[in-house]
């Protein structure tokens, strides 16, 4: 039985239509799963000399002080990355296979999930080198089943949650907060999370705890499943109903309105759209990173452009790259009819521009790290509005992959935006505002590196028209292979 | 109104159309029927220059669809669900689309207002997005969207599949109204030689990309279209 099921998706997989065109894409990510791999691997043989020798912390506490941020960190991740185990059921339905087969399938495919490989290459090592310095061998290879038996926990969580936006959202405000709270060393979590995931090491029969866990994560999971494998149910797409809007206050934007309009909807109504606005907020903390000095090698001004840019510009990059693929569902509509590109392209121009002054604002929180730290995150943003809202649009216009808007994962993993020229063009976003203040701030002083890269932020506006014009060119001389691109969908 | 002059498309070494030549007249109602694979849709998109021909083109009113963008301003289509926009209602669509057109929505109102009983209470004032509409109100919906504007050129492919009899009923005599004015030029294509016979004044037959056959609809018609598609 399973052999059919592993035929159809293997026939799924090498026979889609984006399969060929994705091809570098396939190879681009192994290479990252891969280096993922090593990272790990070396990480996990080089952790404990390091908390040892350099820290003089005992390797496995420190380990176990942070493993309550690296389980829920593990599923958030997942939530927003890994894909649901999608059968194509319908057809199956009719057939003579049992319920039970098609369920147990689909749960079996999520087991063998890079997301949950990946971790072993970590504590594997790291457990073989604590056994191999004398820490007791069964104690540890209790605490390392526990450890595996928590990640497939959260795989099979990470199934159950879908689609609870909400709560997920919930748990990661819980993280930040909590982790922010230890930083400044007002309350620190981890002391008493820490004695749980000890307790793996110093209790044997607490091991039970998280296999039982996972094992009634699988029931569960798997009889939600199985309830929703009806036409009505689970396989059926659900109904809401909903209002219809005018978005009135919009119409000051002239004509550019008619489709900014539908660009608010387009981010409000679709799951996919709207993770933009999630990933621009996740942004906002990306800063934390540098400007806390976490990391020694990041300890530099020119980083600190670098990550400046990314605070203010999470809702430009991760918007702006597929424009105009947002709009691929219905491309023929908008070929077939009469449309100025120019009014086209400012509303996508304009929802980039707000969202970023509006996240700029939101970044007053990094006055609190000093005005030099707010200064550069200024001058980005001006950098943001001025240079890179129209970098981006100008590389989007060579993006043709089809958006599947109604799903929401593959917010950032999808084959999108990478090919020669999109990258190519992704140099002036980051480099070149980098290059411009190591200039300034080098040759002359830290705030002439600013000032640099604000008047070149500000130059960029006189450019607008004639980068609209260039993309206008490109929609056209790409148009019939844009629209045969968006019709392969999968 | 429509000139196809040389026409052809050929997709990896094979022919899908070949059309020597073909004229469209002003005012005309355009039947284009034909089996699966016979050439319809792939006319109808290189008329809109959604596909680039291999060789030839296509003149809708003296302007080469692919060189000038002016005949779009007069011209109106409704193809399949990638006409729609799935996250919108139907009156936002409706109201986009005027926009487009340059229609207030005063205007888009009006026109509404006359096709009522083509929507049959299922479409308007629904709160439901496009996406979630069943796949005949999807229709109804494309269908009067494509209406929007006062266009010269009405282009319908498949109009009257998955809709229900009495919307179908109703939908052929939309046509047949719009027909009786001499600016409008209506391509229809179908499956179902009755309502097509019903419906147009010529009627084209594609096979294998080919012009077939040209009839001037009469009493005959019907049992010549059956008779062909027959052998």
């Amino acid at each position: 039985m399973f052999r059919h099921f592993f035929t159809l998706q293997w026939k799924s997989f090498w026979r889609s239509a984006s399969l060929t065109s994705g091809l570098f894409m396939k190879l681009f990510m192994g290479f990252w799963a891969l280096w993922f791999a090593i990272m790990f691997t070396v990480a996990g043989m080089t952790v404990y000399e390091f908390i040892k020798e350099r820290l003089h912390l005992d390797p496995l506490e420190t380990i176990n002080k942070f493993l309550i941020y690296w389980w829920v960190f593990d599923l958030i991740f997942r939530y927003v990355l890994q894909k649901m185990p999608i059968v194509n059921s319908t057809p199956l339905l009719l057939l003579p296979f049992s319920k039970n087969k098609i369920v147990c399938f689909a749960l079996a495919k999520t087991v063998f999930s890079f997301f949950n490989l990946i971790h072993a290459f970590f504590f594997i090592p790291f457990s073989l080198i604590l056994a191999s310095n004398g820490y007791p061998a069964i104690d540890i290879l209790l605490w390392l089943i526990a450890l595996i038996a928590l990640i497939y926990s959260n795989n099979f969580l990470n199934i159950l949650l879908n689609k609870k936006d909400k709560l997920v959202f919930f748990v990661a405000v819980l993280l930040i907060l909590s982790a922010t709270l230890q930083y400044f060393e007002y309350f620190d979590s981890t002391v008493y999370t820490s004695l749980f995931f000890k307790s793996f090491y110093s209790t044997p029969f607490m091991v039970f705890v998280p296999i039982l866990t996972l094992l009634v994560l699988i029931l569960v999971s798997f009889t939600s499943f199985a309830k929703q494998l009806y036409l009505d149910a689970g396989v059926k797409t659900k109904y809401r109903t909903v209002k219809t809007e005018n978005l009135a206050w919009l119409d000051r934007f002239g004509r550019t309105a008619i489709f900014l309009k539908n660009d608010v909807k387009l981010i409000k109504r679709n799951k996919r759209a709207r993770s933009t606005i999630l990933v621009s907020f996740l942004f906002l903390f990306y800063g934390l990173l540098f400007f806390t000095g976490t990391f020694k090698s990041y300890d530099n001004p020119v980083w600190t452009i670098f990550a400046a840019i990314f605070v203010t510009g999470g809702f430009l990059l991760s918007f702006g790259q597929f424009v105009p693929s947002w709009d691929s569902a219905y491309y023929p509509l908008m070929m077939s009819q009469n449309i100025k590109y120019k009014e086209y392209l400012s509303s996508k121009w304009w929802l980039m521009v707000i969202a970023t002054l509006f996240s700029t604002l939101l970044a007053s929180g990094y006055l609190y790290f000093g005005w030099d730290v707010y200064l550069a995150i200024l001058v980005t943003s001006i950098y943001n509005i001025g240079v890179n809202s129209h970098i981006v649009l100008w590389a989007g216009a060579y993006v043709k992959t089809p958006i599947d808007l109604t799903s929401h994962k593959k917010a950032f993993g999808d084959k999108q935006a990478f090919n020669t020229k999109t990258l190519m063009l992704s140099l002036p976003k980051m480099v070149l505002p980098m290059l411009l203040y190591a200039v300034g701030y080098y040759l002359y002083s830290p705030n002439a590196g600013y000032i640099l890269v604000a008047v070149v932020g500000i130059a960029g506006f006189a450019f607008k028209d004639k980068v609209f014009n260039i993309i206008e060119r490109i929609y056209k001389s790409e148009k019939y292979k844009t629209l045969s691109a968006y019709k392969q969908k999968n | 109104m429509i000139n196809i002059h040389k026409l052809s498309k050929v997709y990896t070494g094979k022919t899908v159309l070949e059309i020597d030549h073909l004229y469209i007249e002003k005012g005309s109602n355009f039947g284009l029927v034909g089996n699966n694979g016979a050439g319809k849709t792939t006319l109808f998109s290189a008329l809109l220059d959604l596909i680039q021909p291999t060789t030839g083109y296509i003149e809708n009113n003296t302007v080469k669809v692919s060189e000038s963008e002016d005949w779009k301003s007069r011209t109106s289509a409704f193809i399949d669900e990638t006409f729609l926009i799935g996250y919108l209602t139907a009156e936002e669509y409706f109201y986009f689309i005027g926009e487009l057109r340059g229609q207030s929505k005063a205007d888009v109102d009006t026109l509404l207002f006359k096709y009522d009983d083509f929507f049959h209470g299922e479409i308007l004032g629904q709160n439901k997005y496009l996406r979630d509409l069943s796949k005949g109100n999807q229709k109804k919906v494309g269908i009067i969207a494509a209406l929007i504007g006062n266009p010269e050129v009405i282009v319908l492919d498949e109009p009257f599949a998955n809709l229900d009899p009495t919307t179908q009923i109703r939908l052929k005599k939309i046509i047949k109204n719009l027909a009786a004015n001499p600016e409008i030029t209506i391509l229809v294509s179908s499956h179902d030689l009755m309502h097509v016979t019903e419906v147009c004044q010529r009627i084209v037959v594609l096979d294998k990309g080919e012009v077939v056959k040209d009839l001037a609809t009469s009493q005959q018609t019907l049992k010549e279209l059956e008779a062909y598609f027959t052998k």
